[in-house]
């Protein structure tokens, strides 16, 4: 028996030589690329913080855009504020709700269908297109016939929220057991109350922090947004009609200015728009946690 | 190793003995009915030639070494097997003599009253109130009294009262195995059904756990009937009143399995006087000898 090949004595310490030598050089290798990761954040972040912070106040968020010659202590962003909430809340409604049940046919209807690939490779497609093709393609059959409207701009944002949408939540629904499903079934439910009664509820949270990610990239689109509300510097509060402007197109339009006090804006803005996607952030977060312990 | 001529006691056969006299000469009415059926996965034929009648009020337990059909057959039962695509029945299955499988039947309906409990305990994310409450609900109970009524009379006939009554609103996943499972039996009684399809229901519990809900089996049965899918032909021996023995055919050229129905009778004969050799080297613990033996 095996008894005859045992050493004399147990030796359970940690290996020598060269495999621990392995295990230091790839703890620092490790090491090494995250400091080189986390460097560009921490220069960005720093610098938007720099050069914001100073300029942000309640004044600022509300007052409405002046002149570019005017100095930096003159005026705000509050009509961007308000067209980045009101255009990135309209996309949101346009875009989460087709997302959601999209991500519903295809995990749980769709079977391995035609249709339930198609909708998954046109997902996929469309996280590719780059984000100045969906402004210009939203310009070229909206805006061409009805004009800039922050209506436009939320068909664009939601053109590309739509995608993550889909895939985050499928991810998600995909998280579900299947005895889960059986135990619904087994008690007489139909496809429709298994989907809406336990499967939903079950990964629910994880489905909201997924929409909140898309929302938070969407609230900072750019390109898209310059082709389809325009660029404006008075507050409009009706997204349904007429130009509109949100902070990150007024970033863009500030920071080509050649006057300090229109970049110290634009500053501002960039900083006010990094505070409401860490916002988002945070708060998908928190909802995710929550999820995590539930479906096991 | 087991001796050929082994003690039966080890059987289980002194329960058996003392259980004998529960065991009707007479069966009642028959709830169950298949003939000839076979049931296939896609080209694969899973199963061959399936004909048994099972009575009311009575315990059935089917057994037979893995890959044998026997929870493919208690699937067939309530259209379970309904939710793999590729699965398909042939032969006549019926239910109070209503043919399960005829094109105006609704799985759904079907599964209201022909209940199941799974292998591994799947107590839904939501508390353990609403885990026992499913039920009721989707059968559009909505009145609170009502409900509170049902839970407390489900988990009390599920021998789980005691033990959760002061936490009623903690999830179900926060339980122990067995207390899962007997969540899971609750549940299933809930919808007060005519028919509880077990699927090796004590495999992922300890011997205690296992005996408790063994007992609770014996003290249901005379208001359901019981068909359960045990591994552990001990189990078998304790709680049931027929036993059907499963085995697997195997095709020497090609190496496919597929199982059938060898022997079917009650209890006592199955494990006391099979007729059958290959139930016989099976009940008696003479299975090493491979499933060719077995099922030439």
């Amino acid at each position: 028996m095996a008894t005859a090949i045992r050493p004399d004595k147990t030796d359970l310490r940690e290996p020598r030589g060269w495999r621990r030598a392995k295990d230091r050089i790839a703890t620092v290798l490790m090491v090494i690329a995250f400091v080189i990761v986390i460097i560009p954040l921490g220069f960005v972040l720093g610098t938007v913080i720099a050069k914001g912070a100073s300029i942000i106040s309640a004044q600022f968020l509300t007052s409405s855009i002046p002149y570019n010659v005017a100095p930096a202590n003159v005026g705000g962003m509050g009509p961007a504020v308000l067209g980045t909430i009101l255009i990135t809340a309209l996309a949101t409604v346009l875009a989460v709700p087709i997302g959601i049940l999209a991500a519903i046919y295809i995990n749980e209807y769709g079977g391995n269908q035609f249709l339930t690939r198609l909708i998954r490779f046109m997902a996929d497609v469309m996280t590719g297109v780059p984000s100045i093709i969906m402004g210009l393609f939203i310009f070229a059959i909206w805006v061409i016939h009805f004009g800039y409207s922050g209506l436009a701009g939320a068909f664009a944002l939601g053109c590309l929220m739509l995608p993550l949408v889909i895939r985050s939540s499928e991810e998600m629904l995909r998280l579900v057991p299947d005895s889960l499903r059986e135990g619904s079934y087994a008690l007489g439910a139909s496809k429709a109350r298994v989907t809406l009664t336990v499967v939903l509820p079950a990964v629910l949270s994880g489905i909201v922090s997924g929409s909140l990610l898309a929302v938070a990239r969407a609230a900072g689109e750019t390109a898209p947004v310059l082709f389809t509300i325009f660029t404006v510097t008075t507050a409009n509060p009706n997204v349904f009609s007429g130009a509109n402007t949100t902070l990150a197109a007024q970033i863009f339009a500030n920071a080509s200015q050649p006057y300090v006090g229109a970049q110290d804006r634009g500053w501002g803005a960039a900083l006010t728009l990094v505070v409401i996607a860490f916002i988002l952030l945070v708060a998908a977060r928190l909802v995710t946690g929550r999820v995590a312990r539930v479906s096991r | 190793m087991h001796e050929p001529d082994q003690d039966l006691t080890k059987l289980g056969l002194p329960e058996l003995a003392a259980h004998h006299e529960e065991a009707p000469s007479k069966p009642g009415n028959t709830i169950f009915d298949t003939q000839n059926v076979s049931i296939y996965y896609g080209s694969f034929k899973a199963v061959t030639d399936v004909s048994l009648s099972i009575y009311e009020n009575e315990i059935t337990a089917f057994i037979g070494p893995s890959g044998c059909g026997k929870t493919t057959v208690l699937r067939t039962l309530n259209r379970m097997n309904d939710l793999i695509p590729t699965a398909r029945v042939e032969g006549n299955v019926t239910y109070r003599g209503e043919a399960l499988y005829a094109p105006a039947v609704s799985a759904t309906a079907v599964r209201r009253h022909i209940g199941m409990v799974f292998q591994k305990p799947n107590p839904f994310p939501k508390s353990i109130y609403d885990n026992v409450a499913y039920g009721p609900r989707i059968n559009g109970e909505r009145k609170k009294a009502r409900l509170d009524e049902i839970v407390e009379r489900s988990l009390r006939h599920a021998a789980l009262w005691e033990e959760v009554k002061d936490r009623l609103s903690k999830s179900g996943l926060s339980l122990s195995g067995g207390q899962a499972q007997r969540l899971c039996i609750a549940r299933t009684l809930a919808v007060e059904p005519d028919v509880i399809l077990m699927d090796e229901p004590c495999s992922a519990l300890d011997p205690i756990a296992t005996g408790r809900i063994e007992d609770l089996m014996h003290e249901i049965k005379s208001q359901y009937t019981i068909v359960i899918v045990t591994h552990n032909m001990q189990q078998a021996a304790r709680v049931s009143d027929r036993t059907a023995f499963y085995s697997v055919l195997r095709d020497e050229k090609s190496d496919v399995r597929t199982g059938t129905l060898v022997e079917y009778d009650l209890t006592e004969n199955i494990f006391a006087n099979p007729r059958d050799p290959r139930t016989q080297a099976y009940v008696t613990g003479r299975v090493g000898l491979g499933s060719t033996r077995l099922a030439a």
